[in-house]
């Protein structure tokens, strides 16, 4: 099979938006600055794009096979990211580079976007399913909503950024998402310097965010769901039910307890942890991250003529 | 699209090749893109695309995917039989992709092409006609689901009431909860299923499409024959000389037999009733009483209350009366006693007939759902690059609008504001997304030269023939709808 010819490559009918879509890989690209830059980064983007999927697949299994504390050598571009997203925390706890794929592949697609069009860009994006790569241009500034669930969209909290913070990836897991998670969240955001370390960081601190043992919480081994996946037999979320306010707090202590190192060691910039109405936020700056209001958060709103 | 070959274990897995991840998939779980899945050892697109067939027997089934080319070429139908409806043809909200299909093919010697594409309309809501004299709320009365207000009573139609409901400004103009609530009360009705609703100073009511309401918990059977006055004028000469006078209550106009022309005609003398209300002609009554949900669309329970004393120069002990609401429902047989009081007896077998005649000739009353929609500027350029011309071929009747392979009435004027009878459309037909906003399928049927006139997008029209993939549905067109894909009239001539 030709990755050139089953990758799906289109501007969506906004005019300003590329998407990009093979296999599981869903991505939505944004640039903004001159006309030529543009569309120069749009060319490389989906240049690059078409052989992202292949590449990650040739070292599939050993992607799959938990990191150690020695980095393994891979040959793909995202393979690398990946694994290096990974590496700091492989002493501590269950890892594998499949934590940080859907990171990866977008810092992968924003770095051939960068090199192509290095002058007349103001900003780039690249969504990979809610996991974003993001390239602001010196003195610019953006502000992103946090969702805590895709299918009932409302803000929990607000991240607002500037070039000069030097976050370059935002990224969240959590239980009730497409990937596995070992944790209760049902969202856990991370900002950090790319999309792969904020996707690593962001499955550790959801696994964090627990109740051991709470007959609350339902789990099926990873393996009994998905049958190759890298989890193994590990048990994973598959639903909770309501909480208690002091259980709650519990679970989110525990993330925090998790998240609070990574940022003082820098790996990351900031996390906000939801849980059943519930967030914290850790962050090394507070102007980072606001929570957000209740009632005031508007996403999607304006009519959206077919 | 390329699609891999399946292996199938004994333990019902099935392995994916549709992109090289080649995911093992289990019984009833998705691979990890979410489009396809393990149905019962079966590899299937998550949400098929539903073809129209109208050679194959109703209740065709699924065709599950498969690239065995040999074993599909069997299901490939000849062009003019089958129809792509805009049904799970695709949209990746926010990022739904334009007129994912442009089908040609050949209908009775005529170049045909199809435009299909599932739409996000947050201009959109349903009109409901709830066929109940019943009084439901006061017009303009919110209607509301969870406590949230997604639409209103409009005017009343014949025999029946109306709810417009959902709208831009319920979906999206409001609460969040409120968008929700809306979203999720015209996605229920518009796949006819059933919603419960509450109306500001009315009732709460259950409704479905195609089957009859429940209000305050009791079911509508049947609508009205017609308002008491036309009672009266079709049953007048059935009743003639089995009663000496017949009130037919109605929430809009009781009728009077003896007042009435129609008894006025058959020389049926006067009786000396008393009506409460207002008299409008003679024999004809508004406001006998308040609208309820009693006799007739009144509050009325005991009919009596209407009446006041009889006027003792024309009533005699022993005349009789019947009194029957519009519907037949309710029905009492009275005789007037010494003091001119009417008592309750028995009703006699002859106008028993006469109460049954009314009950047969209400149709039952149904809950009718009509989804309308406006289709807007990206979808409209999703069939061509200047939308304008669209609508004008829309509305010089040279392109067929069809939801899902149903017939649509196109509202006149600007737009392509469209109607369609959801009862028409195959099951779960509608889908949403969190804008809030309701995915509707719509697809545009018209002959490829007028499609290439009006700037369509002609590189990416593909025969029908192309599209056998197999991740589609086949279904049997729906009885009594049009076949969509046939050629309309030739261009008029400038």
């Amino acid at each position: 099979m030709n990755g050139t010819a089953r990758a799906e490559v289109r501007m969506l009918p906004d005019g300003r938006r590329l998407h990009l879509q093979d296999g599981p890989i869903d991505l939505v690209v944004e640039a903004t600055g001159t006309p030529a830059a543009v569309v120069g980064a749009y060319r490389a983007a989906a240049a690059r794009f078409r052989f992202v999927l292949d590449e990650l697949c040739a070292e599939l299994a050993e992607l799959r096979a938990p990191a150690g504390s020695k980095p393994r050598r891979f040959r793909g571009a995202a393979a690398r990211r990946m694994e290096a997203a990974v590496a700091p925390h492989a002493g501590d706890a269950f890892i594998t580079p499949m934590a940080a794929v859907a990171g990866a592949v977008a810092d992968d697609i924003l770095a051939a976007m960068r090199h192509a069009a290095a002058d007349g860009l103001t900003r780039i994006s690249v969504n990979n399913g809610g996991d974003i790569a993001l390239w602001l241009a010196p003195g610019e500034a953006t502000t992103v909503g946090l969702v805590s669930r895709p299918d009932r969209p409302a803000l929990f909290a607000r991240a607002r950024l500037a070039a000069e913070d030097g976050i370059g990836g935002i990224a969240t897991s959590g239980a009730p998402g497409r990937s596995f998670s070992l944790g209760v969240a049902d969202a856990v955001t991370i900002l950090a310097s790319c999309a792969a370390e904020a996707d690593a960081a962001a499955t550790v601190v959801a696994n964090a965010v627990d109740l051991p043992g709470d007959a609350r919480v339902e789990r099926r081994p990873a393996r009994s769901l998905q049958p190759d996946s890298d989890l193994g037999d590990r048990l994973v979320t598959r639903g909770v039910a309501p909480l208690d306010a002091g259980s709650v707090a519990l679970a989110l202590d525990r993330g925090l307890a998790a998240a609070r190192p990574l940022i003082a060691r820098g790996a990351i910039a900031a996390a906000a942890l939801h849980l059943q109405g519930v967030t914290r936020v850790a962050s090394r700056d507070r102007r980072l991250m606001a929570l957000e209001a209740p009632q005031t958060g508007i996403i999607l709103r304006e009519p959206l003529d077919a | 699209m390329s699609h891999g070959q399946l292996e199938s274990e004994a333990d019902d897995k099935v392995r994916c090749d549709a992109c090289p991840v080649t995911c093992y998939i289990r019984p009833g779980m998705a691979g990890a893109c979410d489009r396809y899945a393990n149905r019962d050892g079966k590899l299937v697109r998550v949400d098929p695309h539903v073809l129209l067939e109208r050679t194959v027997e109703r209740g065709g089934a699924v065709v599950p995917f498969s690239r065995n080319a040999a074993e599909w070429s069997g299901a490939v139908l000849p062009e003019d039989s089958v129809f792509v409806t805009a049904i799970g043809a695709g949209t990746t909200y926010p990022d739904y992709k334009p007129a994912p299909f442009i089908v040609s093919s050949e209908v009775a010697g005529v170049d045909m092409v199809t435009v299909v594409t599932e739409g996000i309309f947050s201009y959109c809501g349903v009109k409901v006609k709830v066929d109940t004299d019943r009084f439901l709320g006061p017009e303009q009365a919110t209607v509301r689901a969870e406590g949230e207000a997604v639409g209103h009573v409009t005017t009343g139609e014949y025999g029946s009431q109306m709810l417009s409901l959902g709208g831009v400004h319920h979906l999206t103009g409001g609460s969040k909860k409120e968008g929700r609530v809306t979203c999720e009360a015209l996605l229920q009705l518009s796949n006819s299923r059933p919603v419960e609703l509450t109306v500001d100073g009315g009732v709460t009511i259950v409704m479905e499409a195609g089957a009859s309401p429940i209000i305050d918990g009791v079911r509508e059977e049947r609508m009205r024959v017609g308002c008491g006055s036309a009672t009266i004028g079709m049953f007048a000469k059935q009743w003639l000389g089995h009663v000496d006078e017949v009130i037919v209550v109605d929430d809009h106009i009781t009728g009077v037999l003896s007042e009435h022309q129609a008894g006025k005609v058959l020389d049926i003398p006067p009786t000396g009733v008393k009506m409460k209300g207002r008299r409008s002609t003679p024999g004809r009554y508004f406001q006998v009483a308040e609208p309820g949900t009693g006799w007739g669309g009144t509050n009325v329970s005991d009919p009596l209350s209407i009446l006041g004393p009889f006027n003792p120069k024309e009533a005699r002990p022993g005349l009789t009366m019947l009194m029957v609401s519009t519907t037949g429902e309710h029905y009492g047989f009275y005789r007037l006693d010494e003091a001119l009081r009417p008592v309750e007896a028995e009703l006699p077998e002859s106008l028993r007939l006469s109460v049954e005649r009314i009950q047969e000739n209400c149709e039952p009353a149904l809950c009718t759902v009509l989804f309308m929609g406006g289709a807007g500027g990206s979808l409209r350029a999703g069939v061509t690059e200047n939308p304008v011309r669209l609508t004008r071929s829309v509305k010089d009747a040279l392109t067929r609008v069809t939801c899902g392979g149903a017939p649509a009435y196109v509202w006149p004027g600007g737009g392509i504001t469209f109607m369609v009878d959801v009862t028409r459309l195959p099951a779960n037909s509608f889908g949403y997304v969190p804008t809030p906003a309701l995915v509707a399928p719509i697809e545009f049927t018209m002959r490829l030269s007028d499609y290439a006139a009006l700037g369509g997008h002609m590189d990416h029209v593909r025969p029908l023939s192309a599209l056998t993939d197999g991740d589609a549905r086949h279904m049997r067109q729906i009885d009594g709808n049009p076949w969509p894909v046939e050629p309309p009239p030739q261009r008029r001539k400038a």
